[in-house]
């Protein structure tokens, strides 16, 4: 039997011989893997920037928001009726032990005046722990405190966006700022936090205590009214249970009737971004699925070189069997040869492939990422295209009658 | 004992309507050393021989025993290495592999016998140097002469030291001159390295250079002789 290392040196050689025809058929393999990674390369980096936003809006959050009115048989949607409370936030950190964090929100649109910039954005009055629920740290000054919110002090923490925007390259910190005519010092800047996944700049926002929100800047309808409240559950297993323990706190608390709809909603943000996680992934296999069809074109690529090669070389084949090469070692050479195309091609795909997806990134601006592991599937998938491939018409040159094999013109 | 021995060998070629005997009850026995020439017009059977003799192909009925065994019903790897270690082919159209060189075409046979670099480079060397092609080892088969060619697969077909050289019309595409230089040099191989030869030849020039004659007519031997040594000289 013939060693590896000497059919090596034949299907080089004979590669070598037909340079163009076999960089053609190359070709077909390299843009196939080259699309391959490209594609997943695009896919991944959509993926993680879906990631990503969802990080940036905190995690393991749940809202709720108050419930909706009913007149005249016509319902208005979650949020038209104000029933939450800053009590409620309390009473739901206090008793629900799934929940790790509670922040509640009044929000609503002011001016925001710096000496003669001013500025529109969401004003959103709330409590230090808004910070931790949202995973949000702070790039320079300090957080609220307890005390800030029991007297509603007029300090406030601007996004990053504000900051910029009311007073460019100055530092904001300790600055005195006027919402709604009110004069707020700015005791804290917080740090970048980008787009959220709905294409909303979170970085446009003023934070104040919430209970200066209540009594200066939006009023309530009555005491202690809140827009919204957003939970961080203790971890990704309590979500499920803190859901659970706040819709039977609330209630209880809210006096409703076993018989009677919820007057709020719950949402879990986290579950729905995992939606939104899900079709990213789906959309990279797809990328993927379609360039694999390339792939699997240029292996159709070498099976047709490789039937044409056995054909032309059949007295080659012949002289060989003849001096006592045996069917394996036919069956070998042509393998050999096909499977060096692929990878070869492979290769050099790979080189295309990431250098595309770099150009790509720079250019189109889109978030590209390759994965080792899709170098190495596309570079195995090419090897098993370069056997699959070239086992047949291996398996053909081998069952040659030496005889004929010789006497072929 | 002879070296091949063939037992009412029969060769029918089935062409659907009807049937060719190439072979017809063959019987020959071919001893060690022995230089034949087999001859006959073109269809009388002696290429169907000659394959099968070489482990080529296989006889549709009867015996073919090649140093006492007989290689019916061997599968086509058993033939393979059977032609690798026992038969050397020389063929009318030289048969090269193209564009390799000289040296590397006679390594193919060792090449297949899985033999170390080395050593086959060093035996396809000396085969080509007992064969006049010193210096010629890197020439590729369309840089080298009819004459020079044949030499190259003759060189080829003595490397696995084969006890048995099968020539086809060796002369068959060289002009006179180098007929007879080939030629000349098969009997010396005969005679000196005592390997046995069988020569299917049309041409009855070459056939003296034999020392026995088989003519093959429609499948069957018509004559079996011996040649006087004194008409190689006329």
């Amino acid at each position: 039997m013939i060693s590896i290392p000497n059919t090596l040196k034949i299907s080089f050689r004979a590669l070598r011989v037909n340079k163009m025809r076999s960089s053609l058929t190359m070709l077909g393999i390299i843009i196939g893997v080259g699309a391959v990674i490209a594609m997943l390369a695009i896919g991944t980096g959509a993926s993680e920037q879906v990631s990503k936003q969802i990080a940036s809006m905190g995690s393991n959050l749940i809202v709720i928001l108050p419930g909706s009115t009913t007149s005249g048989g016509i319902r208005m949607g979650a949020g038209t009726t104000p029933t939450l409370t800053s009590h409620d936030a309390d009473a739901i950190e206090k008793e629900c032990p799934a929940v790790a964090e509670v922040a509640p929100v009044l929000n609503g649109v002011a001016q925001v005046v710096y000496g003669s910039q001013n500025w529109s954005t969401g004003v959103v009055g709330t409590t230090p722990e808004m910070l931790s629920v949202r995973d949000w740290p702070l790039q320079s000054g300090r957080n609220f405190t307890d005390q800030d919110i029991r007297s509603a002090a007029k300090f406030c923490l601007l996004g990053k966006t504000v900051a910029d925007n009311l007073f460019g390259e100055l530092d904001p910190v300790g600055q005195i700022i006027r919402i709604k005519n009110a004069p707020f010092t700015v005791i804290g800047i917080l740090a970048s936090k980008g787009q959220s996944p709905t294409g909303h700049d979170q970085d446009d926002t003023v934070y104040i205590p919430v209970t200066t929100a209540q009594k200066k800047i939006f009023g309530t309808s009555f005491p202690g009214m809140v827009r919204s409240i957003r939970i961080k559950a203790r971890g990704p297993e309590y979500l499920e249970e803190a859901e659970a323990q706040i819709k039977d706190l609330l209630r209880q608390r809210h006096r409703i009737g076993p018989r009677q709809d919820d007057d709020f909603t719950i949402r879990n943000l986290t579950q729905m971004m995992q939606a939104a996680e899900q079709s990213a992934k789906v959309m990279t296999l797809l990328l993927g699925a379609i360039a694999s069809v390339s792939l699997l074109v240029g292996g159709i690529g070498i099976m047709n070189i490789m039937l044409v090669s056995v054909t032309e070389r059949t007295r080659e084949i012949g002289i060989r069997l003849a001096v006592g090469a045996k069917s394996w070692d036919i069956r070998l050479q042509f393998i050999i040869e096909a499977l060096t195309l692929s990878l070869i091609g492979g290769l050099a795909g790979i080189i295309l492939g990431v250098s595309g997806s770099g150009l790509l990134s720079h250019f189109a601006g889109w978030k590209t990422i390759v994965s080792p592991l899709s170098i190495l599937l596309a570079f195995g998938f090419s090897g098993l295209v370069g056997i699959f491939f070239g086992f047949y018409p291996a398996y053909k040159a081998s069952l040659l009658n030496p005889i004929d094999a010789l006497r072929y013109e | 004992m002879f070296l091949i021995e063939t037992k009412g060998l029969n060769k029918i070629y089935d062409l659907g309507e009807s049937k060719v005997h190439a072979l017809n009850e063959v019987n020959i026995g071919i001893a060690p050393g022995e230089f034949v020439a087999v001859m006959g017009p073109s269809g009388s059977g002696k290429s169907t021989f000659m394959n099968v003799i070489g482990c080529l192909d296989e006889p549709t009925s009867g015996n073919y025993l090649l140093e006492g065994r007989d290689i019916g019903g061997l599968s086509r790897d058993q033939l393979a290495e059977i032609r690798n270690a026992k038969i050397g082919f020389v063929f009318q159209g030289f048969n090269l592999l193209p564009r390799t060189s000289a040296l590397e075409n006679v390594e193919l046979p060792m090449l297949y016998m899985n033999i170390p670099t080395r050593e086959r480079e060093e035996r396809a060397r000396a085969a080509l140097r007992m064969l006049g092609l010193e210096g010629r080892e890197h020439h590729h088969p369309n840089q080298l002469s009819g004459g020079q060619q044949q030499r190259v697969a003759i060189a080829r077909a003595l490397v696995n030291n084969a006890p048995l050289v099968l020539a086809d019309e060796p002369t068959g595409n060289l002009d006179t001159k180098t007929s007879i230089e080939i030629m000349e040099l098969i009997v010396k191989l005969n005679e000196e390295a005592k390997i046995t030869v069988v020569l299917v030849t049309h041409e009855p020039d070459i056939a003296q250079y034999s020392k026995r004659i088989i003519r093959f007519k429609d499948g069957e031997v018509v004559s079996d002789e011996a040649i006087k040594k004194f008409r190689v000289q006329s």
